[in-house]
């Protein structure tokens, strides 16, 4: 039986639930919902629920472990040597499962009567062929012990649905009989669907915990690959670059950061000055009217797609900072360049930091501002000698997470910045960053069991211990700050 | 008009200092202050009294054109200081208010040290030459402030670290610093507890000697024990001015007598 | 006041200046003033230089894109000869099916040059192939299609028009010049020169292209057929399915943090998690669904469901900070008085603050969706830059499985490839993909003033 029909089945037995307790609890009431403890629709929903929860739960329990407990089972089939490296392993139970779904719709189309398809042997000739016939078209000839873990995965396969469909109508229906009894005038039906409810809000508010741990678990696993692969020495501390998909890569991080920390730089110099004086005017000077008008505009930058950004450098800030600046300096003439992508992501961040210092800015109270310019200080004096100290700590949050936001930054970089690994000083070379190689070595058709391939999760941890490491920093900084004004 | 014949009868003999002529100001549309005519005397605490919303911190503020930093404010009328009309074209509001200081209702240091607090206002306007000048300005600021016993060994120490009246203490001392003429206080005590505010009162007294002290407060106590001369505002009006004494006495103004006898207000 | 007496008399420790007017400034004065003037300066030169970037970036963009939506057209009578479409004369489908497109382009080009000899069209030195090298190589399968489509039409002479090739669009569009034609192996001169005539008759025409809008992606040499219909689709059943992940997961999130969650170590590691996410990079995202969506939970490549389960995770924290800010805006006034009356504080919070607070709740979902429009780098890694030709199938049937690419990444990938046509191509998807973000935005910005209450 079908996942969707035995769903659909539980869905009308949890539909039944309600309608059934609901009845009943009305019914012992004599019909008049005064006497019940709580809204009769909640002795509906206590029912719908008895009928569908467990079911559903255990059923995707089940769903999920069947294939993990079907394949353990299946690895007596193999010498031990064929599933000893994780990447093998993984290939010959994908070859295994395509040939199960395969005698599958052999079956299905009538190629195959059940019988054969559960004895079938390699003796008798090409499976491979056979199932060509019907359209199920597979890489290699089938070896033996493949066909036989086949058929053996089917049965299983089928033993399980078996078992699968009857557990889920026992919960169900165990479930509605339940709630049928346990309604009665007295019985507390809302509290009971409200802690169901609330145990539905506080499973939602863990996913992020889950997804933080799935980055780092993924993360994590895959790196840990890749050092027994790699000495995490090399990848550390080597001061080249130059993956080599036949083997004998050298993958050193160094010219990779060096690259992020230069382009990052660079987009500081541009962000900060323009987005913190953009801020203090904003928030010191301009008429509400001037304010109301050029904010929203400065804070369109920051909606605004960066990859847009990217076409942005490579059309029009590579090849005019290449023929006016570069090639004239003899600094090189490459379009893409550390200059290239500094100046468009620190376009980018223009908007992240003004809005931020804003607020900042305008968190300092303004008696602060009355006492210095009581005291007969310029407006430009009163912002620097006492506006921006008091807001000091606040703007340096805003700078440290404006920089963790450079350093991550995929696309202006992809499209700016360059593709060669260089340890270089001339920011009109072209050089390369940690996310630019992430996509360029985990885009295309990869294998995951190359170390070519797998540095792009070092790559990746690597970026994500900085990025928070900043994160959190400007997070402590900021809080401290907000604490001086509550 | 009643109270210009008050000042007019005043047997004091110092000079006026502030004269102001047809004051009026507008928040917007909205008319907060009509047509006030005063004239302030040197070395003098000057009272505003008052009930709430009722002009006499917006007149305040107009005195050092505080109210230019209110986008929204325009002040009409002559106000002039020593003779010369402060709302002139000519006039530098920075020139202005280092010659007008100004003490808040809130004591507002700056999160800077208790000595970067004091030398703030003499660092901007030049005042002096070298760190010992400096050093010997914020000694007699702090000491005209009555801090200096208390602070002496810890200048270095964050001025929002002191208490709620040695913060307002030092904000005064700050409006002392850059040597002002006039020294406006926009009721200094009313965040400070009775023993604060005690001591502050105290020390307004002593400034007399030296400056013109004008002091908002909606505390008619308070105008009676620091001022020598009282200005009651009710609803964007100056309604009398005189002797603090005659004020609180013989208000000649029924809308007076009624406030200090508590039933308006 | 012991000290302040103690000091009498002070020496006038701050040297008195001489009594100066008010009416003339010193040069100190002077000097702070113009010191004042330049800072405000550098604040009104910050906020021009970045309104200016932000000009100049649309303008380009805007430049290069609009011509996208523009393409050039070859309309010529073309005769379906049976002998070459048909050999066997039956009618056959799969007769008809055995010829191949090459047999189709040669038909093409044959009669295109027919045409231009029939009406005196003559260009001095012009090969047969550089003529027939003006039509689009997407014109043969066209053709081909719409024989099989209707078989009938055979023997028939009907009127075609076929896409020009990307550089004669070029050429119209003023991209391509004789002068770059000169160095360009791909275009002679003589075939610029035939565009001109070919102009002159009418038989060479530009006009709005739907095709930009519709059709799939194409080859790198045929940037004039290429189009956005998968990109569009691809993104269009992302957005819907991140809606579906994201609004009830984040709205139950957002309530369980704001109105139940006890301050305790699990709620607050939640708080730091969610703010903490909100800034990992977005590339991190896509190695997380590499890792967990592709590579372990075996869910196809390039997938519209994929690609939105990514997304999804990048965009919840959005989502819930944005929730989380309208739940506390609804004042707790309205929390006492239903509590007031008996209701439960699930009842209180599903009746009252939920309802409230939906505008904002509302406001801050499509602003969120709207960023995860934009969404590339993720993307890249779970394999929608791949270049797909087929269409995905309907929500319904499971097209969300199918193979599909996404607007931000059909503007990377046509800006990687060399021909400048694609540069156009990228800045025209660009212009849709905006087109979308503003619509968003203002229907956000809509909402928010039709809804927006003062407490």
């Amino acid at each position: 039986m079908s996942v969707f029909l035995l769903l659909a089945i539980v869905a009308i037995l949890s539909v039944a639930g309600f309608v059934l307790c609901r009845q009943r609890a009305l019914k012992q009431a004599g019909g008049t919902a005064r006497n019940l403890h709580s809204l009769p629709n909640y002795y509906g929903w206590f029912g719908f629920i008895m009928a569908s929860v467990p079911a559903v739960l255990v059923l995707a329990v089940w769903m999920i472990g069947q294939p993990l407990f079907i394949e353990r089972q299946l690895s007596g089939f193999f010498p031990a040597e064929m599933i000893e490296d994780d990447a093998a392993r993984t290939l010959l139970f994908a070859d295994v499962r395509r040939v199960a779904s395969g005698l599958d719709v052999a079956v299905a189309q009538g190629a195959l009567t059940e019988d054969e398809a559960n004895n079938i042997r390699t003796e008798f000739g090409s499976v491979r062929d056979r199932l060509a016939t019907v359209g199920v078209a597979l890489g290699s000839e089938v070896t033996p012990p493949v066909l036989q873990a086949a058929q053996d995965y089917r049965e299983m396969s089928r033993v399980g649905a078996v078992g699968r469909t009857i557990l889920t109508f026992v919960l169900s229906i165990g479930g509605l009989i339940l709630a049928i009894r346990a309604t009665n005038p007295e019985f507390r039906a809302r509290n009971r669907v409200e802690q169901v409810v609330l145990a539905l809000l506080i499973l939602s508010s863990t996913i992020a915990i889950l997804t933080t741990v799935g980055i780092v678990l993924s993360m994590l696993t895959e790196s840990l690959r890749f050092f027994t692969m790699y000495p995490a020495a090399d990848f550390f501390f080597s001061l080249t670059w130059s993956p080599n998909f036949r083997g004998n890569s050298e993958l050193g991080l160094l010219p990779l950061l060096w690259g992020t920390l230069y382009i990052s730089f660079v987009s500081m110099l541009v962000a900060v000055p323009i987005g913190l004086f953009s801020a203090i005017y904003l928030a010191e000077y301009a008429s509400n009217r001037v304010r109301s008008i050029v904010k929203p505009l400065i804070e369109v930058i920051a909606g605004i797609p960066t990859v847009v950004f990217g076409l942005f450098a490579l059309v029009t800030v590579g090849p005019f900072l290449r023929d006016y600046f570069a090639q004239p300096l003899g600094l090189g003439n490459s379009g893409s360049s550390v200059m290239t992508a500094g100046i468009v992501i620190g376009i980018l961040n223009i908007p992240f930091i003004s809005s931020l210092a804003d607020d900042i800015i305008n968190a300092v109270p303004q008696s602060m501002r009355d006492g210095s310019l009581g005291l007969g200080a310029t407006k430009s004096e009163t912002i620097r000698k006492v506006v921006l100290p008091a807001a000091l700590p606040g703007i340096m949050g805003a700078v440290l997470m404006a920089a963790s936001r450079a350093i991550g930054e995929t696309m202006i970089v992809t499209m700016g910045a360059g593709a060669a690994a260089r340890l270089d000083l001339n920011p009109f070379q072209a050089m390369t960053t940690i996310t630019v190689k992430i996509v360029s070595q985990l885009t295309g058709d990869t294998e995951f069991n190359s170390p070519e391939t797998l540095v792009a999760f070092a790559l990746g941890m690597s970026l994500f211990v900085i990025t928070l490491a900043l994160n959190i920093l400007a997070l402590i900084i900021v809080r401290k700050y907000r604490e001086q004004y509550e | 008009m009643d109270d210009m014949r008050l000042v007019e009868r005043d047997v004091n003999q110092l000079h006026s200092k502030i004269e102001a002529k047809g004051v009026q100001v507008y928040y917007g549309e909205k008319q907060a202050l009509k047509d006030v005519d005063v004239s302030i005397l040197d070395r003098t605490v000057t009272a505003f009294i008052g009930p709430s919303g009722c002009g006499k911190s917006t007149f305040l503020r107009c005195l050092n054109r505080m109210n230019d930093t209110v986008a929204s404010a325009r002040v009409m009328g002559s106000i002039q200081i020593d003779g010369e009309d402060i709302y002139d074209a000519r006039v530098d509001p920075v020139q202005l208010r280092a010659k007008v200081g100004m003490v808040f209702q809130k004591p507002n240091p700056f999160p800077k040290s208790i000595y970067d607090n004091v030398a703030y206002g003499p660092k901007i306007h030049g005042l002096a030459t070298g760190k010992a000048e400096l050093d010997a300005i914020v000694e007699s600021s702090l000491r005209k402030a009555a801090l200096w016993n208390e602070v002496k060994d810890r200048l270095d120490a964050s001025g929002t670290g002191l208490s709620g009246g040695q913060q307002q203490r030092l904000c005064i001392a700050r409006a002392v610093a850059t040597s002002p003429e006039v020294l406006l206080m926009d009721e200094p005590c009313s965040a400070l507890d009775p023993i604060a505010t005690a001591q502050v009162e105290e020390l307004i007294d002593e400034l007399r000697s030296q400056f013109s002290v004008v002091i908002v407060t909606h505390s008619m106590q308070q105008a009676a024990r620091v001022s020598q001369k009282t200005a009651f505002f009710h609803l964007g009006s100056l309604v009398e001015y005189g002797e603090t004494g005659q004020i609180f006495t013989s208000p000649k103004d029924p809308r007076t007598e009624a406030y200090i006898t508590g039933r308006i207000g | 006041m012991s000290d302040a007496t103690a000091a009498n008399p002070m020496p006038a420790a701050a040297p008195a200046r001489g009594k100066t007017s008010l009416y003339t400034q010193d040069a100190l004065t002077r000097r702070r003033n113009a010191a004042e003037a330049r800072f405000k300066m550098y604040g009104l030169v910050a906020i021009v230089v970045s309104l200016l970037v932000l000009a100049v970036m649309l303008f380009t963009i805007f430049r290069d894109g609009t011509s996208a939506f523009r393409q050039a057209t070859i309309a010529f009578p073309i005769t379906l000869e049976a002998e070459t479409l048909d050999p066997a004369g039956a009618r056959n489908p799969e007769d008809l099916a055995k010829v191949t497109t090459i047999g189709y382009g040669n038909l093409i080009g044959r009669q295109f040059a027919n045409y231009l000899t029939a009406e005196g069209i003559v260009v001095d030195g012009i090969s047969d192939k550089d003529i027939s090298g003006m039509i689009s190589r997407d014109a043969p399968g066209r053709l081909r299609d719409m024989v099989l489509a209707d078989p009938s039409l055979i023997g028939q002479t009907i009127d075609f028009s076929a896409y020009a090739t990307g550089r004669i669009d070029g050429y119209l569009k003023g991209r391509v010049t004789l002068d770059t034609a000169e160095l360009d192996s791909n275009v002679s001169v003589e075939q610029l020169q035939l565009a001109d005539i070919l102009t002159e008759r009418g038989i060479l025409s530009i006009a709005f292209n739907m095709g930009f809008l519709t059709n799939p992606d194409a080859s790198d040499q045929r940037p004039e057929s290429a189009g956005l219909g998968i990109a569009i689709i691809g993104s269009l059943y992302m957005m819907m399915l991140v809606l579906i992940f994201t609004l009830p997961v984040g709205v139950a999130a957002s309530i369980y943090l704001e109105e139940f969650a006890p301050k305790n170590k699990l709620t607050d590691l939640i708080e730091v998690n969610i703010s903490n996410l909100a800034a990992v990079p977005s590339i991190v995202f896509g190695i997380l669904g590499l890792a967990i969506f592709i590579n372990f939970a075996g869910l196809p490549q390039s997938s519209s469901l994929v690609g939105a389960l990514v997304i999804s995770l990048m965009t919840l924290p959005t989502i819930i900070i944005a929730t989380r800010a309208a739940i506390r805006a609804v004042p707790p006034s309205i929390r006492d008085a239903a509590l007031g009356v008996g209701a439960s504080k699930m009842q209180t919070v599903f009746h009252h603050v939920l309802p409230l607070a939906m505008p904002g709740i509302l406001t801050g979902t499509i602003l969120g969706l709207a960023s995860a429009l934009g969404e590339t780098a993720p993307l890249l890694l779970i394999g929608m830059v791949a270049f797909v030709t087929n269409y995905p199938a309907g929500p319904l049937d499971g097209g969300v499985m199918d193979p599909a690419t996404a607007l931000p990444v059909q503007v990377y990938s046509w800006a990687s490839r060399s021909d400048p046509a694609f540069i156009e191509r990228s800045s025209g998807a660009i212009i849709v993909l905006l087109a979308f973000l503003v619509i968003m935005n203002v229907a956000a910005i809509l909402l928010r003033r039709r809804f927006e209450r003062r407490w």
